[in-house]
This record gives C-alpha cells, sequence and structure tokens, in this order.
C-alpha cells in the first residue's frame, strides 16, 4: 500500500471515526454541564432571541475597539472565508463531501482556489508574525495556539504544493496532503479549533444570560 | 535464431527506405528527449546492430501486451524493428510448439548466454510452489529464474510483470508476484501499462541496442522518458480541469464539449504514463481522448485502487453506520464527563 492509498484507506476512516467521537464527546459534555442558578428576576425579554442574536452580533467589532483591533480582525476573517471558499467551493473537495454525504453543489475554477489559497496563507502567516511578536498575546499563547495554526495551515501548505508538483510526486503530495486534513480532523475536537463549532454555544449562553438581564449585546 | 544481418539489412530486405528509417531514429530521439544530434548517432548504431536475441517470457497475462505490440496500426515501423529482432522465443508468436518451443528457448540461451535480453509480461505465481502457471510442466517462478541467470537484462513488458497487475489484485489467489520481487541481480525494466504502449517498448529496446545503456528509471523502474510526467500533466483536456468545467456523466454536454473527465473517475493526475503524448493507434487516441476516463493502468496496484469511476479525491473513509456509532459513543462520554463534573461541583459546593 502506498502513502496515497494508505491516507486515503485506513487513516481517513479512523481519522473521521476520531473526529467524530470527539466532537460529540466535547459537545455534550459542554451541554449537559450544570448552569448556575441565576437568583436575579428576568426582564421582560427573550432570551432565546438574545441567544440567536448575539451570535451574529459579535460577529462584527464594537465601535469603540475597532482601531485596537481591525487589524488581527481583518486577518482573522481572510483567512476563515479563505478556508471556507478552499474547503468547500474547490470541486475535489466538494467531490469528496459527496462520497461521504451524498450533497455536492457548484465548484470554483481552480484558479481562482489556488489564488485564495495563496491569500489564505499569507493571512495565516500574518496571524502568527502577530501573535509572536505582540508580547501580551505571546505571553497568553500555548501549545495549543500554536499546534492548532500549524494543523490548519499545514493543509493549505500542502494542498498548493500539490497543486503546483513542488517538492515531490503529485501523489505523494497529494497524500501529505489528505494525512495533514486527517491530522487536522484528530486535533479538531480537542484542541482550540473546536472554537469552530463552540463559539456558537458560549456566544448563545452569553447572549440569553445577558438578555435575561436585560443588557446589550 | 540471430543471423548475422545487420538491422539496416534487415530492414532494406523488407522494403524500409532509409528515410523512412532516420525519421524513425529522429522520433524514437525526441520522444527519449535526446539532443538533436543523437538521432543520427541512433541511426548509424541501430544500422549496424547484429539482430538482438531476445526471449520472451509470458507468464500469468492475458495476451493483450502481445496484442497491443502485434496489432499495432499496422505495419508500423516498432513492427518491423521487432520483426528484425531474432525472437527466438515467445510462445505466443512462434511457429514452433511443445517440445520444439522449448529446445528453442534452450538452444537461444545457449548460444548468447550472457548476451540476451529477457522480455516477460505477466506475474509470477508464487503460492503452492508455484503450480498455478505452468509451461511445458516447468512452473513460471522456476522458468523466471533459470532464463534471468544468462540475460543481459529484463524488461518487464505490461503491468502484470511490472507490478503484479490483476493477479495480484485482492485476494491474490494465486500468490502472484512482479518480477522485481524474484530477480535481484539483473537490470531489470519495467515497462507498465495494461497493455502497455508499443512505442515505449520499441523506445527502451532501441536504447539498448544504440546506447548500450539502461534508460534512467523512475522510483518504479520505468524509463523516466516515457513515465516522467502525468497523463493529467500532458492532457489536452487539462485547460478544462483548471477552469472548473467537468463532464458529470458519460453522455452530458460537458463530455460531449470534452470537458475534463475528473469526475468520472479519471486517474490521469496520478498516472504516470505517455499515452496523452505518443497516443495509441499510430497517435490517432487515447482512452481520455475517446471519452473514458484514466484508469490509471500503468500504476502498481492500480485494480485495488477503488472504482474506476469515483473521482480520485473520494477516500475509503468507511460507513455511515461506523460514524454514527462514534456520534453516539462520543455523547455517551460527553454524558460521563458532564455527570463527573457535576458530581465534582456538588463535591466542591458541599452539595449546594
Amino acid at each position: 500500500m502506498d502513502l496515497l492509498a494508505f491516507a486515503k484507506g485506513p487513516i481517513l476512516m479512523w481519522s473521521l471515526i476520531i473526529f467524530f467521537v470527539g466532537v460529540s464527546w466535547r459537545l455534550v459534555g459542554v451541554l449537559l454541564l450544570r448552569r448556575k442558578p441565576d437568583y436575579s428576576e428576568p426582564r421582560d425579554t427573550s432570551p432565546a432571541w438574545g441567544a440567536v442574536r448575539t451570535v451574529f452580533t459579535r460577529m462584527w467589532v464594537r465601535k469603540e475597539f475597532r482601531a485596537r483591533t481591525a487589524y488581527a480582525e481583518v486577518l482573522s476573517y481572510v483567512f476563515h472565508f479563505g478556508l471556507a471558499i478552499v474547503v468547500f467551493l474547490f470541486v475535489p473537495h466538494i467531490l469528496f463531501i459527496k462520497s461521504m454525504t451524498g450533497l455536492s453543489w457548484g465548484g470554483l475554477p481552480n484558479g481562482v482556489i489556488y489564488a485564495i489559497g495563496v491569500i489564505t496563507l499569507i493571512a495565516l502567516i500574518a496571524v502568527l508574525i502577530r501573535r509572536i511578536t505582540q508580547p501580551v498575546l505571546r505571553l497568553l499563547s500555548n501549545f495549543d495556539d500554536y499546534f492548532s495554526w500549524l494543523v490548519t495551515t499545514t493543509p493549505v501548505v500542502t494542498g498548493l504544493l500539490a497543486s503546483a508538483h513542488l517538492g515531490a510526486r503529485y501523489e505523494t503530495l497529494l497524500g501529505i496532503h489528505i494525512l495533514s486534513v486527517e491530522l487536522l480532523f484528530i486535533w479538531f475536537p480537542f484542541g482550540k479549533l473546536m472554537h469552530a463549532i463552540l463559539f456558537a454555544v458560549s456566544r448563545s449562553t452569553t447572549g440569553a444570560l445577558l438578555e435575561r438581564k436585560g443588557a446589550a449585546t | 535464431m540471430s543471423d548475422d544481418k545487420t538491422l539496416a539489412e534487415t530492414l532494406a530486405r523488407q522494403g524500409v527506405s532509409r528515410r523512412t528509417f532516420l525519421k524513425f531514429c529522429a522520433t524514437m530521439a525526441s520522444l527519449m528527449a535526446m539532443p538533436p544530434s543523437m538521432a543520427a548517432e541512433m541511426a548509424e548504431k541501430l544500422a549496424r546492430v547484429r539482430r538482438q536475441s531476445v526471449i520472451w517470457l509470458s507468464f500469468q497475462e492475458c495476451t493483450g501486451c502481445t496484442e497491443s505490440l502485434t496489432r499495432s496500426h499496422s505495419p508500423t515501423l516498432e513492427n518491423l524493428i521487432f520483426n528484425a529482432i531474432s525472437l527466438d522465443y515467445h510462445h505466443t508468436l512462434m511457429a514452433a510448439s511443445g517440445t520444439a518451443a522449448e529446445a528453442a528457448r534452450e538452444t537461444a540461451m545457449k548460444e548468447n548466454y550472457g548476451k540476451y535480453l529477457m522480455v516477460v509480461d505477466g506475474s509470477v505465481s508464487t503460492k503452492d510452489s508455484g503450480v498455478y502457471s505452468t509451461i511445458a510442466g516447468v512452473t513460471n517462478h522456476d522458468m523466471l529464474v533459470d532464463v534471468a541467470k544468462g540475460a543481459a537484462a529484463i524488461i518487464s513488458v505490461g503491468t502484470c510483470a511490472a507490478f503484479g497487475g490483476i493477479p495480484k489484485a485482492n485476494p491474490n489467489p494465486t500468490g502472484a508476484v512482479p518480477v522485481s520481487d524474484i530477480i535481484k541481480d539483473k537490470p531489470i525494466i519495467n515497462v507498465s501499462g495494461c497493455p502497455p504502449i508499443p512505442v515505449v517498448i520499441t523506445g527502451v529496446v532501441a536504447q539498448i541496442l544504440t546506447l548500450g545503456t539502461i534508460p534512467e528509471l523512475d522510483q518504479h523502474g520505468r524509463p523516466k522518458v516515457f513515465f516522467g510526467d502525468t497523463i493529467h500533466d500532458r492532457c489536452y483536456r487539462r485547460p478544462f480541469y483548471d477552469q472548473g468545467k467537468f463532464a458529470k456523466s458519460f453522455d452530458d454536454e460537458g463530455a460531449r464539449n470534452g470537458w475534463c473527465l475528473y469526475e468520472l473517475g479519471c486517474k490521469g493526475p496520478t498516472t504516470y504514463n505517455a499515452c496523452a503524448t505518443t497516443k495509441w493507434d499510430g497517435g490517432v487516441s487515447f482512452p481520455i481522448e475517446s471519452g473514458h476516463p484514466c484508469l490509471g493502468c500503468s500504476q502498481p496496484d492500480f485494480w485495488d485502487a477503488g472504482s474506476f469511476y469515483a473521482p480520485l479525491s473520494t477516500g475509503e473513509w468507511g460507513s455511515g453506520t461506523v460514524l454514527a456509532a462514534g456520534v453516539a459513543a462520543g455523547a455517551a462520554i460527553g454524558v460521563g464527563a458532564a455527570l463527573a463534573a457535576r458530581k465534582r461541583q456538588d463535591t466542591i459546593g458541599g452539595g449546594k
């Protein structure tokens, strides 16, 4: 069995099993945590609406902090959207998702995907430099931050190398690319990448709480 | 049997003009990425060579490799070159049969010991002492080892001889292995493909005859000049791949417009061969040009690499049931973790 067959075969299956076990574990574990009792009198508001609203309102920068956080926010948006486009609008990726779920949709021309991939990579490098060069941010960062960055960036790098046939034969690069994605699947539930799911839980919890108290969210 | 006539004399006798012969040499030199000056040198050397003794052994195979060579757009110069080689043993093509055929092989081996070229098509059975494929009561394994002893070099023609091919596909009932798994002390050139391209076989033979060297080989033992690029990189449909234009079925608008066949399972991106450049049937076409995805037939274990019609990016991800079980197992662990957390809260809070 060569590297590509190995990557597309047993490792893929096990990485997906670990991904689903881990995500389910973390999500159910968080949702079933006991909430603190709130003895305050609820305002005449709708916590449910506040929960939903907060998930979206916190996607935008507060005016007060705009000047200080705009750089990081823009970079984050660039690489998040970039990743989403590359993952969900590259035809080979769509075909992979289709093979698992039966769902498919139209993709973008490969040239556009490659360009977005390069922009995404630049944004990912920029956020890492920012993390390393800002003293406070560096102090707050731990292994999880750097490793999560690594497992996010590696598939982008290996994908671009595979498409450009740089460094090794295509099937080897493709195998390495798939293995790097599998590493992401495995790490996803247990590190900070889980924020891709838990952000909605934490924001909605905060939103419901603040709405109950009548605070602006 | 080998005779004393040179290749030039043999070709002249068969009505091949010197101009045609030079064109062939120029094409070969070009195909093998040699400098233009090598064409003249190749012509000169090829013309002077004596007929090379070749012993062709067919083991666990379908004769497709031989069919490919002999049924190429006839009569090609490749065929004539092969006629000019002293094909001393080939049990499909030779007139003799039975004991006479085996005697011819033994005589050729004796007369050209250490100098003959050995061509093998088909894989070698090793299970149960190799009884699943025998010739004249001799197992393929024993015949391979015996003939290889006196060979100057071995050309494994076709994916079966090069990598095991279909006989080696799961569950491999005969214990089939490629030639290179058995013979370790001779230069082996793999000309893979199911079947291989005739001009590639001829090109390899021409290089051995003219330069007296083995071509530079890739990691799978194949000549880099023919197997250096993927089908995808040389495919005329490549621009459609880059534009994101794909045929989604064999009779849709994309198929009629000649768009990329990636979604229909084309293995061109991971397949190394010369189909897209040399093409088949005298340069008429190749599978993708005829509207069918590349099967990846020149790659090791192509038969076990999933469906021919599943896109390359499709993985063996298991089943929905297994993943659903994973979700359920994860949820159970999550419930346990949450209960443990609540218990800890109770302990810390003193039951409040």
